[in-house]
């Protein structure tokens, strides 16, 4: 209603992930199945196969297999594409054709703690997938512990940050075929260019510096480092930057959602 | 007890607005709804129904005016008036993600419903709607009787003061519309407050012990539904199709409600007026039909006979 209806946040959005969380449950063995399969199927083609080609890489002066290389990038993008696709499609789905969002909105929930409830799910989808991949990697012998379990908390802050935005796109979709616009100009060059494939040194300086800006970069770094066990004070950056990432997505989120179902 | 004896009413809206842009949705509508009554808002599409029951479930800000529910000032203590209501949308939005009983069940969440207690009022409502036998099911496989009383059911979850339906049984074949209207008369019964929004007057008629009639935003009349029939359309009503210029001038000379349309005169009399003997005589031959006034006369003398889209 007034501000106080707009904003007002309690730990009632829980419920909200509640009721994802018990959709998610219905087909957990279908929702397992992409994080135990894609790190292998990456693993086979990178590792055995293109991995031949390239050989070793240098990686902050040390020499990495290529396979060693990639894994915490497939982990990273799986934590964006988690909650990135949670908070568009899925969330799209529930609001606009479900009408999900509408109902609960005249329970006592704020539609605030709707949405917040929805970018929390979509960190939770992120954490459980990267835990599962992480699982898969770890058989490989590509993650050092017990720096390695960072990366489970890691994967929740990465899921905030990519669902608010994801959240934030919702917002503005005029329609569920136009999240191809964010994707083709927002995941895909994160996904390539975020130091995933190659060392970011491998780019020209302004092409690196324009990677600098991209959340993917700084989450692949850091868990780049939690995989292999270089801990330094260079990944605070990293970490401060995710955050204050999350920290001003989630309230432009919000409020794109607030224009869009405060009417 | 002592709150509800300071505020015998459930709902009290004043002067209430909603204005999209620059378009007023609800000009300016005052009303109240008593403890215990069923209230209807009636209105062609477009009217502005929706726009106002929204305000009163916490859905929608209003742009100005006064809201009172359960006493309380919708602005301020939307959480405590939310809690207390149950609300049936215009439009289907069960949960097709979840199961019939998984749909009460979740719905009970909203409301912190303890887990045990709402499996609890969920089959006891599933009974209720005689939907028990189908718990388990997709509510995709419902028919759109079955989902409309699963809605209601739903909107019991919470065990509300005041339940609040748009247009509960738009779209729904005969039976499943009595169906529905069973239920609430038995809620009704019951004791509890109903707010319902309709365009249909066998509905309005039936269920609401008051009504309010609105169009573009504003309340035309309102009262009880035989009054508002006594008051706009008399008691007996006669159609004459294609009627004579003599016809015509009788009617008009001795001063009897009547609208003149393209190919059909409707004289609506007071039992005073003994339209019946005083035409039928004369006039009418065959092309003729005698009838009691309803509440379809009422609505359509007020809100005109122009389609809405
Ligand atoms: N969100 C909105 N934005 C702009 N106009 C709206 C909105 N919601 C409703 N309206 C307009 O307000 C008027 C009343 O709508 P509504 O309350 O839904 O009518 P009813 O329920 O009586 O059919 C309609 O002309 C409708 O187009
Ligand atoms: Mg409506």
């Amino acid at each position: 209603m007034n501000r106080s209806i707009q904003w007002n946040i309690s730990l009632r959005f829980m419920r909200v992930w509640h009721r994802n969380f018990i959709v998610y449950k219905k087909i957990w063995k279908i929702n397992f199945l992409p994080p135990i399969l894609e790190p292998l199927f990456y693993i086979l083609a990178f590792g055995i196969g293109l991995g031949a080609l390239v050989g070793h890489i240098n990686y902050q002066g040390r020499e990495i297999s290529y396979v060693a290389f990639i894994a915490p990038a497939l982990l990273s993008i799986n934590m964006m594409y988690n909650a990135f696709f949670e908070n568009t499609y899925a969330s799209f789905v529930r609001m606009y054709y479900q009408k999900t969002f509408d109902a609960i909105m005249a329970t006592p929930l704020s539609v605030s703690e709707v949405i917040v409830g929805e970018i929390v799910w979509g960190a939770t989808k992120s954490l459980i997938a990267t835990a599962i991949m992480l699982a898969v990697v770890s058989l490989f012998g590509l993650v050092q512990y017990p720096y390695g379990l960072l990366v489970l908390p890691l994967s929740f802050l990465a899921g905030m940050a990519f669902g608010a935005v994801g959240m934030l796109f919702t917002g503005i979709t005029p329609s569920i075929d136009m999240f191809n616009l964010p994707i083709f100009l927002f995941i895909t060059p994160m996904f390539l260019f975020s130091g995933t494939f190659f060392p970011l040194n491998d780019l020209p300086v302004w092409a690196q510096k324009i990677a600098l800006a991209f959340p993917l970069t700084h989450l692949v770094t850091l868990t780049r480092g939690l995989c292999l066990g270089v801990v330094g004070v260079n990944l605070l950056f990293g970490l401060l930057y995710l955050i204050l990432f999350s920290l001003i997505f989630i309230p432009i989120a919000l409020r794109a959602m607030h224009r869009r179902l405060v009417r | 007890m002592i709150m509800m004896e300071r505020h015998p009413h459930i709902i009290d809206a004043r002067d209430l607005r909603k204005v999209f842009g620059d378009f007023a949705a609800v000009d300016g509508i005052s009303f109240h709804l008593l403890s215990g009554e069923c209230l209807g808002i009636l209105g062609p599409n477009g009217a502005g129904k929706t726009s106002t029951i929204r305000m009163i479930y916490g859905s929608s800000p209003m742009t100005s005016g006064s809201l009172q529910v359960f006493g309380l000032d919708i602005r301020r203590e939307w959480r405590t008036i939310k809690s207390r209501i149950g609300v049936c949308h215009q439009e289907n939005n069960l949960d097709p993600d979840l199961s019939v009983l998984k749909n009460l069940e979740v719905f009970a969440g909203y409301f912190s419903i303890p887990r045990g207690e709402a499996t609890q009022r969920a089959e006891k409502l599933l009974r209720f709607i005689a939907l028990d036998h189908r718990r388990n099911d997709t509510v995709t496989s419902l028919s759109g009787g079955m989902m409309r009383r699963l809605v209601l059911a739903r909107a019991l979850i919470n065990e509300p003061r005041l339940l609040i339906l748009d247009e509960p049984t738009t779209g729904l074949d005969p039976q499943s519309r009595h169906q529905v209207w069973e239920k609430l008369d038995q809620l009704r019964t019951d004791g509890l407050s109903i707010l319902l929004t309709t365009h249909y007057m066998e509905e309005a008629a039936y269920l609401c012990d008051r009504l309010i009639i609105i169009d573009h935003g504003k309340i035309l009349v309102q009262g009880k539904p035989k009054d508002l029939i006594r008051e706009y359309a008399g008691r007996d009503v006669i159609e004459v199709l294609n009627p004579d210029s003599e016809l015509l001038d009788f009617v008009k000379s001795s001063q009897f409600m009547h609208d003149s349309l393209d190919r059909r005169l409707i004289v609506y009399g007071q039992e005073s007026d003994h339209i019946f003997e005083k035409m039928a005589d004369h006039y009418c031959v065959e092309n003729c039909i005698r009838r009691m006034a309803t509440l379809e006369d009422v609505f359509l003398r007020l809100t005109g006979r122009d389609l809405r889209e």
